[in-house]
């Protein structure tokens, strides 16, 4: 069974094709430029299409209006801004396939084509409206939303740098959040929904590692298992108990904002970064943790070391199996404080199976984030601001049916899989039990 | 060199697996059994609550927790098997099952995870219903059309998964699920448009296929859908043990790298696997779609038509170790929970959701059968892992 996150391995048939070029290219960087490029091509497309759709100028209010500082509204022309962006799109693709860009112009080209892209659906779905696109909303939102991807993504990473592929954070999710909600709503305390949470997420976690590493049942087939049994317990236990008394067992306070002093003052990242709730804060100080422990402790090198060669960890005298229970558990923590999220940490009360798919979009923020905590948690905000922006254009009234908003996070996903994948490497020994 | 074993010794060792994997199962039915009255008592307020005087009454904590898991799982029992109606009932509820258990079977025997059973259903039973109920066909080839319609809609939607796989390493796990969420957006929004809203409603519910389309009764709930899907399995049964392709879907599965080295086109058979799971997961789609319900009528389209069977399917796939016939057996155990698991809910109160516990506990058990043999001392447990899900068979 293969791992989780296969490196693809070339094998002797990729031989290199093309020997006109001074660097060779392989087969699989050509068709991972060539599929970047056709796809840069066609979002290009459709922006060209929707030039003729768009009317009118687009505004984008930087500051809320309810804000004591007012930075200006910025108006742009609408059907010449998205032209624009169009072009320069359909110029970053051509730049792709032609495969003339040197490695430093392609992630310019990369990045300057994902801007336009931003840019030009965001002016078309803007211009003409009678409400700016709120971008201090968007950004704060983002920052928000990515919360309990961030909290996810860190927990994938700790336990995948040991070894042990975590599918289960939907699962750890749920249960966290199902957790906090019912002792939130039992004693009205956030700190108490909160350890609540931190405690289901790690006992979820002490299921995966026990039939991991233990019992050596394959990584992947378990992670779903344990999807589907917080599922079928949060659901029972849901119907059974917390339905018929929902005003006692499913009414949990939810976290205030809390603005740090002068930052919160400060014009459009004030609101964004320092207007927010403790979770959020956890959230940002735990990326910093989880580098910290991981690339500056004895510790971190230990974990790093059992999910690349366990065989020389276990020779220099590591417990490998230790190592392994000591990151899941503590990757535990943070799916606990990420579950906790959709309960306490937005609208309190609980619903089954509230946490649709996050735990899969904090997983692809794991590997998009090449398995290292600040690009994962910076993957997981590039999904925060899919979601919100989903969210943010349902109330412009574009014509674009909700329906087909609501599947942007997940087209997102796709497509980012889709598009970096082959440019990343798992930890060698992930998702391998390791037996003497 | 090493002598090739005699014959009978092969087939005992053989015949000591089979027996060894039906004694873990069914010890792993008990077990979960077992946990899921511990949950029933649990979450009762009032039969917990007798526990307190568990020391000065214990006949009353024991009776009343005895009352209660008894009422549940023979009201469990008896909706599953308990009579011939029952029993239909049961088959109608495995039908699905069995077909999704395929997509999700087939695709682990090719080393992939086709988390998206659930999708593909969707999309299966969407095209399923849509030439259902509004294509005027006669009545044998309207059937038969509308099952292609699914298998079809399945297939792509499985192939998909399986392009981008080979094309660019996107993992199918996170690929798959993303597809689910995407597919049941496509049908909430699907079912807000002309083309499925059943005129002169504003609900999402579509018009009810035509008679014609639907699959004939045969006795109560079972129809000609269960046979449909006993067949299914026999022909995928024969594809992985008899053709070609099931050759290198196994040598895929055990190996890509060995397998690709030996010349076998390993994108090609990975788009073609998930292009086949995807069809056979549209089949459970359109045995939603088009099986007659209690009333001999199918139930018109909505959002929750095909359940969580994608998901189900794969708590079957495992406890059916991946091959046809054990799925066939999982796909009718699951199908008796579920349709027993309506029983126990409308008599004894007991959430349906308890089956989905009992399932997912089956395979968590059976997954770790050394977890088994310690708590049941009399079983004897192979050392190492186990693989439920065939590829390395």
């Amino acid at each position: 069974m293969s791992s989780v996150h296969d490196a693809h391995v070339p094998s002797l048939s990729d031989a290199p094709e093309q020997l006109d070029f001074t660097v060779v290219e392989s087969r699989d960087a050509r068709r991972a430029r060539l599929s970047t490029g056709a796809l840069i091509g066609v979002v290009g497309l459709v922006l060209a299409v929707l030039v003729f759709s768009t009317s009118g100028v687009a505004r984008f209010a930087l500051s809320d209006a309810f804000a004591d500082v007012q930075l200006p509204t910025i108006e742009l022309p609408g059907a010449p801004v998205v032209a624009v962006c169009a072009v320069l799109c359909l110029l970053a693709a051509a730049g792709f396939i032609s495969g003339r860009l040197p490695g430093r112009w392609s992630m310019l080209a990369g990045i300057v084509a994902g801007l336009a892209v931003t840019l030009g659906f965001l002016t078309w779905a803007a211009a003409g409206k009678d409400l700016p696109f709120p971008v201090a909303n968007q950004l704060a939102g983002t920052v928000f939303t990515a919360t309990p991807l961030i909290l996810g993504a860190l927990c994938g990473v700790v336990g995948e740098r040991s070894g042990v592929v975590n599918v289960a954070i939907e699962g750890q999710f749920l249960t966290a959040a199902f957790a906090a909600a019912i002792v939130g709503s039992v004693t009205q305390s956030i700190p108490a929904a909160l350890f609540a949470a931190v405690l289901a997420g790690v006992l979820m976690a002490s299921v995966l590692a026990v039939f991991a590493i233990k019992y050596l049942v394959d990584q992947v087939v378990l992670g779903v298992v344990i999807n589907l049994l917080a599922s079928g317990i949060t659901g029972f236990l849901f119907d059974q108990l917390v339905q018929p008394n929902s005003r006692v067992l499913n009414s949990a306070p939810t976290m205030d904002p809390i603005p740090i002093p002068l930052l919160a003052e400060l014009p459009l990242i004030g609101p964004v970064l320092f207007q927010q709730t403790i979770l959020v804060y956890l959230a940002i100080v735990s990326v910093v943790v989880v580098w910290f422990l991981l690339f500056r402790t004895r510790w971190g090198l230990r974990v790093r070391a059992v999910g690349e060669h366990p065989e020389a960890a276990d020779t220099v005298g590591i417990s490998v199996k230790r190592v392994r229970w000591q990151a899941v558990l503590v990757a535990g923590i943070f799916s606990g404080l990420g579950g906790a999220f959709f309960t306490v940490g937005s609208v309190g009360i609980f619903s089954k199976d509230l946490t649709v798919g996050n735990g899969f979009i904090a997983l692809a923020a794991v590997i998009m984030g090449r398995w290292h905590p600040v690009l994962a948690a910076t993957m997981a905000l590039f999904f925060g601001f899919v979601v919100q922006m989903a969210s943010q254009l349902q109330t412009l009234n574009t014509p674009v049916p909700s329906q087909f908003l609501l599947m942007l996070p997940y087209i997102a996903t796709i497509i980012a899989v889709a598009g970096l994948i082959g440019r990343t490497r798992a930890p060698a020994a992930d998702g391998i039990p390791y037996t003497k | 060199m090493a002598e090739p074993e005699p014959r009978t010794n092969r087939l005992r060792a053989w015949a000591s697996a089979r027996w060894r994997d039906w004694t873990i199962t069914l010890a792993a039915f008990v077990l979960a059994l077992i946990v899921g009255a511990i949950l029933m008592i649990v979450a009762d307020p009032e039969v917990a609550g007798n526990f307190a005087y568990l020391f000065t009454a214990p006949g009353l904590a024991l009776g009343a927790a005895w009352t209660k898991v008894s009422t549940a799982y023979s009201a469990l029992l008896m909706g599953a098997v308990g009579s011939p109606s029952a029993l239909a009932a049961t088959t109608a509820a495995a039908a699905p099952l069995i077909c999704a258990g395929l997509a999700v079977g087939l695709a682990f025997r090719a080393g992939l995870f086709n988390i998206g059973a659930q999708g593909q259903a969707v999309v299966g039973s969407m095209a399923a219903a849509w030439v259902g109920f509004s294509l005027p066909l006669p009545p044998v080839i309207h059937l038969i059309v509308a099952v292609l319609a699914g298998l079809i809609a399945g297939a792509l939607w499985g192939g998909v998964v399986g392009w981008l796989k080979a094309r660019t390493g996107a993992h199918e796990v996170i690929v798959t699920i993303m597809m689910n969420y995407i597919a049941s957006g496509l049908l909430a929004w699907a079912l807000t448009t002309s083309a499925f809203q059943r005129p002169g409603r504003s609900d999402p519910i579509s018009p009810e296929v035509a008679g014609s389309a639907t699959f004939p009764q045969i006795f109560e709930q079972l129809h000609v859908g269960f046979f449909v899907a006993l067949a299914a399995a026999l022909v995928v049964a024969w594809v992985l043990d008899r053709s070609v392709l099931g050759f290198s879907i196994r040598a895929v599965g055990a190996n890509p790298h060995a397998a690709g080295t030996a010349g076998m086109n390993v994108g090609a058979t990975t788009i073609i696997t998930m292009a086949l799971a995807g069809a056979l997961a549209g089949l459970a789609g359109v045995m939603a779609a088009l099986g007659p319900s209690v009333n001999g009528v199918p139930t018109p389209l909505s959002e929750g038509l095909v359940g969580t069977v994608g998901f189900d399917a794969i708590t079957v796939a495992l406890l059916g170790r991946s091959k046809p016939v054990g799925i066939v057996f999982a796909g009718l155990l699951f199908g008796g929970l579920s349709a027993g698991g309506l029983a126990m809910q409308s008599v004894a109160q007991t959430p349906l959701t308890l089956t989905l516990v009992l399932q997912a506990l089956v395979v968590l058990f059976v997954a770790a059968p050394q977890l088994v043999a310690t708590l049941v001392p009399f079983l004897k447990a192979r050392k190492g892992s186990v693989s439920l899900t065939g590829a390395d068979a």
